[in-house]
């Protein structure tokens, strides 16, 4: 019965080509909004290491002022970044599986062969279980081999920056100078760029081509080096900071730090642990506030830092609402077309088609509809997305975001049959319900 | 075949009641042409439509082919519909955008029938009405009667027990109202029972027994040429007007 409910749908949108064309649009619209939304709020919001969102945990203690919190709007969570006492204290532990210390800072790398003027990157200075800890894919080598209390003068490339000094060779084993000083390449990333950039949101989520990571060193050697910081950091207590060991022992919070915890049990010892490390430290004077030590997973990581803006949240919801309004009209057509050929549903009626089949025969006609809603919704919101990159094309990001994946794909059409189906169900109930006799003599 | 007693249809609005039927009665054996006929208002349509399991009724009992038809389900009696009756309407009532194949077509696809056995019925009732060389053209390429004689097609098409024709001469002229009368009573001579409403004295004449209806109530049941003129008595109708 498919296949003739199929020809009966097409040859019913074929008798009323202009309603037909109101209706694909009007759902072709209503999708295409939502697709140009969900993509870009979903390139948004994904977490980007999902498969270990229960493994990966950002380490955050509240060493801030007594006084006021951190974040007025969010006065429950504690700061994002750390202390380098702190950080370095808690990276000493052996708790987790794998642990890491980082922070941003700009860098001149100098030395390459045929390289005539230094290049500024944009350097993170890191523990060595980062490579390890977030699945950074290699091209050519590997993370450094010296331990973080023992670092080696070690530098990792990322592509980009392979590609300009040695035009995208393997240079593993080549000597570079980084902020004056040779360091050894033992590694050159391949492209990795995860959206958002979960594990450093505070210097930016979504940063622009020239905030991206180029060039990574171990951590110790930026202190060594007596290397600054040159992605966000705070500071509070009184008194100035005249050298580099004064620096490091401030309250400035500078250093981001994340966990690998497989286990519920070592997410307890270590917890336990910062607390224990929280309560000697309240006795020397520090910590004041209250006691806010947090483990924070992925997902939860890039809400509390408002990745997700509420911008893009209250545009998803115009979408969605928009789609309604576009569906609402879409029943509003459908029921006038099926109420139309109420006749023609009386004389089926009357010659052996009981409720069930009238309903059948109308909802292929919906479902027909929905299809082809969805197909020019999606080539609408192809266009939409194609229009929203043309707007920011200053804006790699935006560029990379605004992207059509299979799974958008697969969300609109999902989207386009669950919706239109859902509002086509009343009409085609209801042409169901209509007496038949009423409408055999009309016609 | 078919056996009302005392059956009764309301009409309800918030202002007023309209008794289509009160105490209707009557019965049509297996095989019987016959016609019903009455003034506009009397009950006939009305009549038809709850015989042919299209509307409920209020009161009394339905017996068709020997089945209570009051308590049957929606299902149960679309099936009977499907499988039982044959619907001829004055308008015919073709379905426009199917051609005359397809529309004959119809109440064989609700019976869940094979192709084969469906083609074969449906050329074997479009070659009864003459029309099998017109099977691909659409109900607008045809003339009143022969679209008539489509419908008469696809009531036949399911070999039904009973066929109900609803003035089924009433948009024709003279000449192709009298193709259809001989095609109903070449049907009815086949065995199937025929009850059709009409107000057309010419075809009442034709059939076996004229039923007549004034009010909602059976007020004769003779042959035509039997019938006692009380169409004055029971509201001014002449015969002529059926």
């Amino acid at each position: 019965m498919l296949r003739y409910y199929l020809r009966l749908a097409f040859n019913s949108l074929r008798r009323t080509p202009g309603l037909t064309a109101l209706m694909v649009c009007a759902i072709a619209l209503g999708i295409a909004a939502c697709i140009v939304t969900l993509t870009v709020y979903h390139a948004m919001s994904g977490n980007p290491i999902w498969w270990k969102n229960n493994v990966l945990y950002a380490v955050t203690m509240d060493s801030w002022d007594p006084g006021t919190p951190y974040d007025s709007k969010h006065p429950t969570l504690p700061p994002p970044q750390l202390t380098y006492k702190d950080a370095i204290y808690l990276a000493s532990s052996n708790i987790p599986k794998r642990k890491v210390i980082m922070t941003q800072l700009t860098g001149m790398l100098n030395g390459a062969p045929g390289q005539a003027v230094p290049l500024r990157v944009m350097t993170r200075a890191t523990t060595r279980d980062f490579f390890a800890m977030f699945d950074v894919p290699f091209e050519y080598g590997g993370g450094w081999r010296g331990s973080d209390r023992d670092a080696l003068p070690e530098i990792v490339l990322s592509k980009q920056v392979n590609a300009e000094l040695f035009g995208g060779a393997d240079s593993v084993g080549r000597s570079i100078s980084w902020n004056g000083n040779r360091f050894r390449v033992v590694g050159v990333l391949r492209k990795w760029q995860p959206l958002p950039r979960f594990y450093d949101v505070v210097n930016s989520a979504f940063p622009p081509p020239e905030g991206t990571d180029q060039v990574f060193v171990p951590f110790a050697w930026m202190t060594a080096l007596q290397a600054l910081p040159t992605g966000n950091m705070t500071c509070h207590g009184s008194g100035g900071v005249d050298n580099y060991q004064q620096f490091l022992g401030s309250e400035c919070l500078w250093i981001e730090m994340w966990a690998e915890l497989p286990t519920a049990a070592g997410r307890e010892r270590f917890r336990a642990f910062m607390d224990a490390y929280w309560a000697a430290q309240r006795k020397t004077g520090r910590f004041q506030r209250p006691l806010n030590n947090r483990l924070t997973d992925v997902g939860q990581w890039l809400q509390d830092n408002g990745v997700v803006t509420s911008d893009s949240r209250i545009l998803l919801r115009v979408a969605f609402a928009f789609l309604a309004v576009c569906l609402i009209n879409t029943v509003g057509i459908l029921l006038t077309k099926f109420l139309r050929a109420a006749p023609i549903i009386g004389v089926r009626r009357a010659l052996g088609a009981n409720r069930r089949h009238i309903f059948m025969q109308h909802i292929v006609e919906v479902a027909v509809v929905s299809v082809a809603g969805g197909l020019l919704g999606l080539a609408v919101g192809a266009a939409g997305l194609a229009g929203v990159r043309a707007i920011h094309a200053q804006d790699n990001t935006y560029a990379m975001l605004a992207h059509f994946d299979p799974l958008g794909v697969a969300w609109a059409l999902a989207l386009a049959a669950a919706s239109t189906l859902a509002a086509g169900l009343y009409p085609a109930w209801s042409v169901g319900r209509l007496p038949p006799a009423g409408y055999l003599k009309s016609r | 075949m078919l056996k009302m007693q005392d059956v009764s249809k309301v009409y309800r609005t918030d202002l007023i009641e309209t008794h289509a039927l009160r105490n209707f009665s009557l019965e049509v054996k297996s095989g019987q042409f016959v016609a019903v006929s009455g003034p506009s208002g009397s009950g006939k349509t009305t009549f038809l439509n709850v015989a042919g399991l299209l509307e409920t009724f209020d009161t009394g009992i339905y017996e068709l082919n020997g089945q209570d038809v009051a308590r049957l389900s929606d299902d149960a009696r679309s099936r009977m519909r499907n499988e039982k009756i044959g619907f001829i309407f004055q308008s015919f009532n073709l379905i426009p955008d199917l051609d005359i194949y397809d529309n004959v077509d119809v109440p064989l696809r609700y019976r869940r029938m094979k192709a084969a056995e469906r083609n074969r019925r449906i050329t074997k009732a479009l070659e009864l009405v003459g029309l099998a060389s017109r099977m691909k053209h659409m109900p607008s390429q045809l003339s009143g009667g022969q679209q008539q004689r489509v419908a008469i097609a696809r009531a036949i098409a399911g070999d039904p027990a009973l066929i109900l024709a609803d003035e089924p001469t009433g948009n024709l002229d003279s000449l192709m109202a009298r193709q259809v009368v001989d095609l109903l009573e070449q049907i009815n001579e086949m065995g199937t029972t025929i009850v059709l409403v009409t107000h057309d004295p010419e075809l009442a004449r034709r059939a076996q027994r004229n039923v007549h209806v004034v009010d909602g109530v059976v007020i004769d049941s003779a042959p035509y040429e039997r019938r006692i003129p009380t169409e004055e008595a029971h509201g001014g109708v002449s015969r002529s007007a059926g």
